[in-house]
């Protein structure tokens, strides 16, 4: 079915067959932290008038654990596998954007393959966490287990990878500044290439599922509108900003890694509902295949660690950077300070789920009750990054 | 088993070996109870993933019988605290805890849960949820593998096999001197107060010089 | 994108009594950044958002900084009298640096696709004086991250409409991000402590008992 099939109802008003009104009256709900579909320890105070939710005020700090102040009291190799704990579906990505930050500190040049390397891997760690979202999201709306299972099905064969590479499944603690820890195990690239080209397959199973679905259709279109200049203004990054038609893609826009050597292209959408954005991630997987055939073709020989840098006992000059890279997500930006000691003097993280909620309440306004959980899954947050 | 058997073990099997089988009725219970094992769904942090992987396709906790997720409190048997307990939702896991019917089970899973793991110095960090509920089975790790959460399962499942239903040293939940509700910490201006239950949590002291 | 110092004077002619600062950044990472005043700090967000060779409609990160009041020992030659005699001598001199709180905002542009320009804001003092003008206003996206700021370093930014605490509950009074912090000492029970736990954990030893009439090393 085309995107331009859509359901006839506006969005402000209550969908017809329901009571919008309940004597203006207004029931107030705390959803969360413990509830099954928001994605963790997240908490929204909701008032709703009959099903209409009429105002939304989300809570937060349920999963804080001092993220930024540990960073601060520890070396900057130390904060490495924190940084696997932030948003830790995505791992890989955390560790790049890291690395590239303090490299940028301290001004440190990446060999060749390891930046293949890492392209590689932030590639694979697209594909695990866009295809667990689809499996969350369609959970979320009442398709129970199922995708769910589909998806995780796909990503144990690229966690297998990760772990034969890292030795861990999902704190994978890479990539380190001035290229990466390990190279490839024997044998690597060749299973990487098999779970790359079964892929596709996934995907097809999984667009047949849902992309004709009535349901589906009816779930998401016209539901938790985005206009862009709001997205701009709200800092919206990632799948979410381009759902609304902004083409603004870090890894064309900075070209960091070796990006600009890649020929892939940005998904846009045009309305900015929910199964624009959803359909982004769909889109965005066909593309990441395509690098990452690209980069394995093309990985080059050599080593993957720059032999000057001293990884520990690593004292960055006096200055400031910030680095971001196009994470999963959205943009993941460090900001660190160097005093010219072992530990930064300030450590931060930008982090793309908290920044991408800042709307949650203006597109959640006027949708029923159930519509919020879709919305929310739509927007695609880990708390671990939310709260950090 | 921990508990004597109330039939001969050698007279069961040949009655066996006749068509006949002889239990009793706390070896019945238990058996049902071990294989229906309910968790509550219900996910903090990183463990969280893996314990949805323990669930899903490749590990498939249903072969145990506990693939039953309840998202009420009020269905569930077990609550597997999966991820770092931050004091700000502390009060929350004991309120569920204490919502959560008896007979209640308690897997802390990884490094966070049993200590506060590697955010420990955090200042919102908990370190280890046994200060305010008691636990059955610490499962260690940073996450623990999804092995690792059915190795605690069925070690949970041992220990629900070895409770006694009657008699001296029956099983706590039968005992109605023992509390199965815990006061919820309350947040004060610098920590959670009280920062531990002292009738749950007991630390040894350490001894050095 | 244009080199700061010119953003600077085109600025300063665009508005007048701004009072603009360049803070230079030593390091590698070349990016120095702006210091703002308190009194045309939204007149000059709108500035930089809205002019059409810069447009900077994307502030991408928000962040608090705490710098504690530090003394510098500098060393300074002093003419003296000494003995009758007009010496040279070298003396040190501290000077000291009252703390502040800072906050810093990395701004980007999504229509010309440049960036950043950092532009920062410092307080008076890092107690009552700890004010600042909220950006909220210009850039949506610093709603979340001032609220931040203001739970873990006690920023008031005027002019925000929603600021509470964020990220820690209501009842708490402090703000942990801050250099001067000490949190809550749970450290009772550390069986392997190292670094910083192990002082902690310290204080919670209990001496070991005496054995066989044998003294306790602890308690002599």
């Amino acid at each position: 079915m085309s995107l331009s099939t859509r359901a006839q109802h506006s969005a402000v008003e209550a969908p017809p067959g329901m009571p919008s009104r309940l004597d203006g009256e207004l029931l107030e709900v705390s959803m969360g932290p413990q509830h099954p579909s928001t994605h963790g320890v997240f908490r929204m105070n909701v008032a709703l008038e009959g099903e209409v939710v009429r105002r939304l005020k989300p809570v937060f700090g349920y999963l804080h654990r001092n993220h930024e102040k540990i960073g601060e009291n520890t070396s900057y190799l130390g904060s490495m596998p924190y940084t696997d704990r932030l948003d830790y579906i995505c791992s890989m990505s955390n560790n790049w954007g890291y690395a590239l930050s303090v490299e940028k500190l301290a001004g440190i040049e990446v060999p060749e393959r390891a930046e293949y390397l890492r392209v590689i891997l932030a590639e694979l760690t697209r594909l695990v966490n866009h295809a667990s979202l689809l499996g969350f999201l369609l959970s979320d709306m009442g398709a129970w287990g199922t995708p769910l299972m589909y998806a995780f099905r796909e990503r144990e064969n690229i966690l297998d990878l990760f772990e034969s590479l890292s030795g861990s499944r999902m704190m994978c603690d890479y990539m380190r500044f001035g290229g990466c820890r390990c190279d490839l195990p024997p044998g690597w690239m060749e299973r990487a290439r098999k779970v790359v080209d079964g892929f596709p397959h996934f995907l097809d199973e999984f667009e047949q599922l849902i992309t004709g679905n009535e349901i589906l259709i009816a779930r998401t279109q016209e539901v938790g509108k985005l206009s862009a200049e709001l997205a701009i203004s709200a800092g919206i990054t990632g799948p979410g900003l381009r759902a609304s038609g902004v083409n603004y893609d870090l890894r064309k826009v900075d070209g960091y890694g070796f990006y600009p050597r890649f020929k892939f292209r940005v998904p846009l959408g045009e309305h900015g509902d929910c199964y624009d954005r959803l359909m982004m991630r769909v889109l965005e997987l066909r593309e990441t295949l395509g690098i990452l055939r690209q980069a394995m073709d093309d990985l080059p020989a050599g080593p993957i660690m720059n032999p000057k840098v001293k990884i520990r006992a690593f004292k960055p000059p006096v200055g400031e950077a910030y680095g971001r890279i196009e994470a999963p997500k959205g943009e993941l930006g460090f900001y660190l300070i160097s005093d010219g000691s072992g530990n930064p003097y300030r450590y931060r993280v930008r982090p793309p789920s908290l920044i991408n909620l800042t709307v949650l309440e203006d597109m959640c306004l006027g949708h029923t009750v159930a519509d919020v959980m879709v919305i929310l899954g739509s927007i695609d947050i880990v708390m671990g990054e939310v709260d950090r | 088993m921990a508990s004597a058997p109330p039939i001969d073990e050698g007279l069961r099997s040949e009655l066996q070996k006749q068509g006949i089988w002889v239990t009793s009725m706390q070896e019945l219970y238990n058996w049902g109870r071990r294989n229906s094992i309910w968790p509550l769904q219900f996910g903090l942090a990183c463990c969280a993933i893996e314990m949805i992987a323990t669930a899903a396709s490749r590990y498939d906790l249903a072969r145990f019988g506990g693939e039953v997720f309840r998202p009420s409190p009020r269905q569930a048997d077990l609550m597997i605290v999966a991820g770092t307990v931050t004091k700000k939702m502390a009060p929350q896991i004991v309120r569920l805890y204490n919502q959560m019917p008896d007979p209640k089970y308690v897997i802390s899973m990884g490094a966070c849960a049993i200590s506060g793991g590697p955010f420990k110095q955090g200042y919102n960090v908990l370190k280890g949820i046994d200060r305010y509920i008691p636990v059955d089975v610490y499962i260690p790790g940073c996450p623990p593998r999804p092995e690792a959460l059915l190795h605690a399962f069925m070690e949970l499942q041992r220990k629900i096999d070895g409770q006694k239903l009657t008699g001296t040293g029956k099983a706590a939940f039968l005992d109605k001197t023992v509390p199965s509700e815990f006061p919820v910490p309350a947040f004060g201006a610098h920590d959670l107060e009280p920062p531990a239950n002292a009738d749950v949590f007991h630390p040894p002291k350490i001894e050095r010089h | 994108m244009e080199a700061l110092d010119e953003i600077k004077v085109r600025i300063e002619a665009a508005i007048p009594g701004a009072r603009l600062e360049i803070i230079p950044n030593p390091g590698p990472a070349n990016q120095s950044s702006l210091l703002l005043d308190h009194a045309h700090a939204s007149t000059v967000a709108r500035f930089l958002r809205d002019d059409p060779a810069l447009r900077l409609d994307y502030c991408s990160n928000v962040t608090g900084v705490d710098w504690l009041e530090r003394t510098v020992k500098k060393k300074v030659k002093v003419k003296k009298v000494v003995e009758g005699e007009e010496k040279e001598l070298e003396e040190t001199r501290e000077e000291i640096f009252s703390g502040y709180l800072e906050a810093v905002y990395h701004l980007y542009s999504m229509a010309h696709k440049h960036g950043p320009l950092v532009v920062r804001l410092r307080t008076r003092d890092r107690a009552e004086g700890a004010h600042l003008p909220s950006l909220t206003p210009v850039w949506r996206s610093a709603e979340f991250q001032e609220r931040e700021i203001y739970d873990l370093y006690g920023i008031h930014f005027d002019g925000h409409p929603d600021l509470r605490r964020i990220l820690m509950w209501d009842e708490f009074t402090d703000h942990p991000m801050r250099k001067d912090y000490r949190e809550p000492d749970d450290y009772e029970y550390e069986p392997t402590p190292h670094d910083d736990v192990l002082e902690k954990a310290k204080q919670h030893y209990v001496p070991r008992p005496a054995q066989d009439g044998t003294a306790n090393i602890a308690a002599q």
